[in-house]
């Protein structure tokens, strides 16, 4: 028989099909609004804005995928940005750098794993223990750097800014490895654990997945990649604030969502995210070169976001009255 | 082995006991002054008012299930709170419009978050999140930089004042006593509260028993802006000005409010008297931490150790192995 592709199997075998759509969608109004975009360093300024909350989604998708949430990343993301601005200096060496580079990746793994050992060993519920270790995070943060300042070398800091190797932004090659691990990644059999846990954690239980270990992987997974996109966001700014990520944490969730992941867990992948996540960085950029009205701008950014969160929905609903 | 179990609301409160009379014996405390110490305690109380009443919506949808969770409950208590500001003006006759206004526009918004969460199908977190943006948005919209407006006497009287001069209970004390027992009534003694812990715990076996899901979440998700839209209206009678970030600190807590007090976030079991309890826990903490003079970094760790304390004693889920 020969099998005809529908619009219902490219929406149920491909979780991350909407969202290409949305973000074709946002590419040419963007481009519209702003022609030169494709232009080599209008790409990378706009890339190495964006690439902060890919990373981040990345990981939240992958905690989202297991069943989990963590509303704790934009505090470990403030917590390397603190660490790196005060530990490294503006005149910082840059083997130093790279050596509280290294620190911050075990950090933020750490932090993912006291999140990981209250929900996978203690059983504790993910919101709200997350949401209590975010206060943690925060304070940390506040703690270690109580007034904006300090920095890191301007060279490091350019390093992140201006290098486009064989002429494509730095962070494509980063998303592009980041993909490549995770279709690594969701072919072996911790791939498949992953999607089961999230699926359903007991019939998981039943079936000798190791759910609890899986669950605690999630965690120390999204505070590593936290971690990563507090680097990133670092070497962006170049400079320390310890609210630096406040405001990164409920975007990450979203953007997951916007890449078409079930955020009950089990259905989605990475690839969706990182389009969700560039979708709702356009969108932002959509907002400033479209000379909105600077009362409106919040309006507008968010009507259009329960939109393309809606849209999937109401495509749905529509096609189903007409059958 | 039979595992040792107390009621959450029970411990919660237990703990707000056991916390306040502990907080006797920091420095610049109320010592051995009993008068001191009961008016501290209500004052407590009734700063929780309103975390209480906001929570109470929370607890509603949370316990409904199916992830569900209301984030745009912050959003609804600054608009509804600006709302009332603007319209009262200063003038006891209009408070009743005022209030009504507050309620159906927070119905309302409650009402659009269900139809996302129940035809769309978008998860409830995403859902209300991009409505909260939406109403904070429109508020900025309203607001324009600075409102004119006035909170009436009556306003005053009823909620920040005490009743009178020989019970010094504050008004709000009264009304979220009345509104708790109201809210008991309405999950524990009418259908909607039994269809509401029926589809929290499956929503399968609760259609197939002839719950109308679909109608319970809209109403579950309109009475729950409803009741955040009362407590915008109860918080700007307190504040007396409105702020454009007014309702938002109320968000995250008013959830952990609901966790603290035994409701399981995952729906189908809770109560509102755990909420309250939960409401006065955090409220207690939050002005302990306050009173105590410790730079904002520590005073947020130690909220943040609390609070994963308090969960870890008795928020914890079943077990994989049964």
């Amino acid at each position: 028989m020969k099998k005809r592709i529908t619009w219902d199997f490219l929406m149920a075998r491909y979780p991350a099909f909407f969202p290409l759509i949305l973000l074709v969608l946002s590419i040419a109004v963007n481009l519209f609004l702003q022609p030169n975009m494709f232009v080599r360093e209008t790409l990378n300024s706009n890339m190495r804005v964006f690439l902060p909350l890919i990373i981040l989604a990345v990981g939240q998708a992958i905690v989202l995928l297991g069943g989990g949430i963590d509303i704790s990343v934009g505090g470990v993301v403030s917590i390397i940005n603190t660490i790196l601005a005060t530990r490294v200096g503006l005149d910082g060496s840059s083997e130093k750098m790279w050596q509280f580079v290294l620190i911050s990746l075990v950090a933020g793994a750490l932090a993912g794993a006291i999140n990981g050992f209250f929900i996978a060993y203690l059983r504790l519920q993910p919101i709200i223990t997350t949401y209590a270790t975010s206060f943690l995070y925060a304070g940390l943060a506040l703690f270690i750097l109580p007034n904006p300042g300090g920095g890191i070398p301007a060279d490091i800091a350019n390093l992140y800014r201006t290098s486009t190797p064989l002429g494509l932004p730095l962070a494509f090659y980063v998303i592009v490895i980041l993909l490549l691990i995770w279709m690594y990644v969701s072919s072996t059999r911790y791939g498949k654990y992953l999607f089961a846990v999230g699926g359903k954690a007991d019939a998981a239980y039943e079936t000798a997945v190791p759910v609890t270990r899986v669950q605690f992987s999630i965690y120390v997974i999204s505070g590593f990649m936290a971690a990563l996109a507090g680097i990133a966001i670092t070497m962006l700014s170049g400079s320390g604030n310890a609210e630096i990520g406040s405001s990164m944490t409920l975007n990450s969730i979203t953007a997951v969502v916007i890449g078409g992941n079930a955020f009950s867990g089990g259905i989605g992948g990475v690839t969706g995210p990182v389009m969700g996540a560039v979708t709702l960085s356009l969108i932002q950029n959509i907002i400033s070169f479209g000379h909105i009205n600077t009362w409106w701008e919040t309006l507008v950014k968010a009507t259009i976001i329960v939109v393309a969160l809606a849209a999937p929905g109401v495509i749905n609903l529509i096609r189903r009255r007409r059958v | 082995m039979k595992r040792f179990k107390i009621s959450p609301p029970v411990a919660a409160l237990f703990l707000a006991v056991v916390l306040f009379l502990l907080s006797g014996f920091l420095p610049n405390s109320y010592g051995s002054n009993v008068k001191v110490a009961l008016s501290q305690a209500t004052n407590i109380i009734r700063l929780a008012v309103f975390l209480g009443v906001i929570a109470a919506g929370q607890t509603l949808v949370i316990i409904s299930g199916f992830e569900g969770i209301d984030l745009s409950a912050g959003s609804i208590v600054t608009l509804t709170a600006i709302l009332t500001y603007v319209m009262v003006k200063g003038e006891d006759n209009v408070v009743l419009p005022a209030l009504l206004v507050s309620l159906v526009v927070g119905a309302i918004i409650g009402m659009l978050n269900g139809i996302g969460v129940t035809f769309l199908k978008i998860s409830p977190f995403v859902m209300t999140l991009g409505m909260s943006g939406v109403v904070t948005g429109a508020i900025i919209i309203i607001n324009h930089g600075n409102v004119s407006g006035k909170v009436a006497p009556i306003m005053t009287r009823l909620i920040a004042r005490p009743i009178s001069q020989s019970i010094p209970i504050p008004g709000a004390i009264v009304i979220w006593l009345i509104f708790g027992v109201l809210m008991w009534l309405l999950l524990e003694r009418t259908t909607f509260g039994k269809n509401l812990f029926a589809i929290g715990v499956n929503r399968v076996t609760a259609k197939l028993s002839g719950v109308n899901v679909t109608g319970m979440n809209l109403a579950t998700y309109s009475l729950a802006g409803l009741l955040a839209g009362f407590g915008g209206f109860l918080v700007v009678g307190n504040t007396g000005v409105v702020l454009i970030q007014l309702g938002q600190p109320f968000l995250f807590p008013s959830i952990a409010a609901v966790a603290v007090g035994g409701t399981l976030l995952s729906g189908g079991k809770g109560s509102y008297w755990g909420s309250m309890a939960g409401a006065i826990v955090l409220t207690l903490i939050t002005s302990l931490l306050t009173t105590m003079q410790m730079p904002d970094s520590v005073r947020r760790m130690v909220l943040g150790g609390t609070l994963l304390i308090l969960i870890s004693i008795y928020g914890r889920q079943q077990a994989l192995r049964q």
